[in-house]
C-alpha cells in the first residue's frame, strides 16, 4: 500500500497511470467506431449491435466501471500535473521558440477538456437521452443518429470535437506507449506511426457518420 | 558584425529584473557568442559600468556551465551544441538577440543570466553512482559488455549537466538529465547492484526539487548540446515501474 502511494504520488507514477489509462480508453474508442461503421450497413445491422450490448448485462456494466475509472484517474492526473508543470515554471521566458512540438502536444490540455465536455453531452444525448434534440428511442439507436445528425449545430459540435480527439490520441497514444516503456529505442524517437494510424482512424471513422447524415448518404 | 542585445538584468535574487538593450558593436562573426558577450561586457567595464554575469568555464563545449536562451532557444540556433561552440556566424549583421536565463523554479537567478543548477547534483548524489571496488584494479576486460550496450550507455554518459533539458522544456521537467544518468548506468554491468534503487532515489530527488513532470515534447532532445535520446526517458520510466513492483 506504502508503495502504491509514493508511486501515485512520483510523476513518473501518476504518467504511467495517465498512460494505461490513457491505452484502455483508446482501446474502447477503436471498438466504439468500428461497431458505429455498422450505421453503414443500414438501420438492422446497428440495431442488432446495439441490443447484443446490450444484452451483454454484467459485462457492460463492468466495462462502464473500468471506463469510468480511467477517465476519473487520467483526469486527476492530468489536472495534478498541469498544475505542477505551471508551478515548475514561474517566471516564464519573454521569448520562447519552440522547436519540434506538435500541435497536439501544446493543445493537449485543451483538447483533454473539450473531449470532457464532449463525452458529458455525448452521453445525456445519445446514452441517457436526456437531451432530446429530437425524439430519443432506447431501441432504434440508427434513427437517433441520422434524427440527431440532420440537425447542423449537434453535427458541428461532434465533427469539432472528433478533431480534438484525434488530436488527443494523435500525441497520447504516442507518448503513452513511451512512458510505460514498451517503444523500441530508435534514431528518430519523435517519428509515430501507430498512433498516427490509430488517431486517423478514429477521427476519421467518427466523422465520417455525421457528414454522412448532413449529405444524405445516411437516411 | 553589429547587433542589438537584449539582455536579462537581474541584480541578485531576490532582486526584480528586467530586459536591457545593449548594442554590440564591431563583433567578428568567428567569435563565440561567449567571446561576444566578453567584447560587450569588456566595453560595460570601461564605462564603468556593472558587467553582464553569465556562466562559463571550460569554453569547448564539455564542461556544462555555460547555458543561455538565445532567441527562445536553449543554447541557441545551432544544433548539439553548447553555447561556449555557437558562434556569431549563425546570426546575421542587424539582428537583435534576445538573452536570459534559463527558467525554472529548480533553477533559481544567481545574478542576471546565471542560476543555480545545484539540484541536478542533488539529484546524481540521490544515486548517479555505482559500489566501486576497492583494492587492486581489474584486469581490463574482465567484465564483458556488449558493443551496443556500451555504445548506448557512452551516448548517455554524454551529458555535461547543463541544464539545457530543462530550459527548453514546457514544463521545466528534468527527466532527459536523469533518464541520462540512469540509463547510463542501467545499461552496464557495473550499474546492476544499485539500479533499482538508483531509479527510485534519483526520481524521488527529482521530484522534491519540483521540477515537472515529462510530456514527450521533444523540446529536451533537440536543446541537448549532446543530443541525448529520448529513448532514455522511456528506460528510466521502465526502471522506475520495475523497482516499484519488485520483491523489495
Amino acid at each position: 500500500m506504502n508503495r502504491a502511494r509514493t508511486f501515485w504520488r512520483s510523476t513518473i507514477g501518476k504518467k504511467i497511470v495517465m498512460a494505461v489509462t490513457g491505452l484502455i480508453m483508446v482501446g474502447f474508442l477503436i471498438g466504439h467506431v468500428s461497431g458505429n461503421l455498422l450505421v453503414f450497413r443500414g438501420p438492422d445491422a446497428l440495431n442488432h449491435y446495439s441490443a447484443f450490448l446490450k444484452g451483454l448485462g454484467g459485462f457492460l456494466w463492468f466495462a462502464r466501471a473500468i471506463l469510468l475509472a480511467s477517465v476519473t484517474l487520467h483526469i486527476v492526473a492530468a489536472v495534478q500535473l498541469a498544475e505542477l508543470a505551471r508551478a515548475s515554471r514561474p517566471v516564464g521566458y519573454q521569448w520562447r521558440d519552440p522547436q519540434v512540438s506538435t500541435l497536439a502536444a501544446r493543445t493537449i490540455r485543451w483538447s483533454g477538456a473539450l473531449i470532457l465536455l464532449f463525452v458529458a453531452l455525448h452521453l445525456l444525448h445519445f446514452t441517457t437521452g436526456t437531451i432530446q434534440p429530437v425524439r430519443f428511442s432506447t431501441y432504434d439507436v440508427y434513427a437517433n443518429i441520422v434524427g440527431g445528425f440532420r440537425i447542423w449545430w449537434v453535427s458541428a459540435f461532434y465533427i469539432v470535437s472528433m478533431i480534438a480527439l484525434g488530436l488527443h490520441i494523435y500525441h497520447g497514444a504516442w507518448s503513452s506507449f513511451r512512458t510505460v516503456g514498451m517503444s523500441r529505442p530508435r534514431p528518430n524517437p519523435l517519428h509515430r506511426s501507430v498512433a498516427t494510424v490509430v488517431a486517423v482512424f478514429v477521427w476519421l471513422g467518427f466523422t465520417m457518420i455525421p457528414v454522412a447524415v448532413l449529405l444524405g448518404v445516411v437516411h | 558584425m553589429n547587433l542589438t542585445l537584449r539582455v536579462w538584468r537581474q541584480a541578485g535574487p531576490k532582486a526584480p529584473g528586467k530586459l536591457v538593450v545593449y548594442e554590440a558593436e564591431d563583433i567578428s562573426p568567428d567569435m563565440s557568442f561567449l567571446e561576444m558577450l566578453d567584447v560587450v561586457n569588456e566595453s560595460l567595464t570601461v564605462r564603468g559600468k556593472i558587467p553582464i554575469a553569465f556562466d562559463h568555464d571550460c569554453r569547448e563545449g564539455i564542461c556544462g556551465m555555460c547555458g543561455l536562451m538565445i532567441n527562445g532557444v536553449a543554447h541557441g540556433p545551432m544544433k548539439g551544441t553548447a553555447t561556449c561552440q555557437l558562434h556569431m556566424r549563425s546570426f546575421k549583421d542587424g539582428d537583435t538577440i534576445y538573452i536570459e536565463p534559463w527558467r525554472a523554479r529548480a533553477f533559481p537567478v544567481i545574478r542576471d543570466l546565471t542560476v543555480d543548477r545545484t539540484a541536478l547534483d542533488r539529484i546524481i548524489q540521490a544515486g548517479g553512482f555505482i559500489t566501486a571496488p576497492t583494492g587492486g584494479a581489474q584486469d581490463a576486460n574482465t567484465i564483458l559488455v556488449s558493443k551496443h550496450s556500451a555504445d548506448s550507455a557512452m551516448d548517455a554518459a554524454a551529458c555535461i549537466g547543463c541544464g539545457a533539458c530543462v530550459a527548453a522544456c514546457p514544463n521545466a521537467s528534468a527527466s532527459l538529465f536523469t533518464a541520462s544518468k540512469i540509463t547510463h548506468l542501467g545499461l552496464l554491468p557495473q550499474g546492476q547492484p544499485e539500479r533499482y534503487r538508483r531509479a527510485l532515489a534519483m526520481v524521488g530527488q527529482m521530484d522534491l526539487e519540483s521540477f515537472g513532470a515529462c510530456t514527450w515534447f521533444g523540446e529536451c532532445q533537440e536543446a541537448c548540446p549532446k543530443e541525448i535520446s529520448i529513448d532514455t526517458i522511456m528506460r528510466m520510466n521502465r526502471d522506475y515501474l520495475n523497482a516499484t513492483t519488485r520483491q523489495a
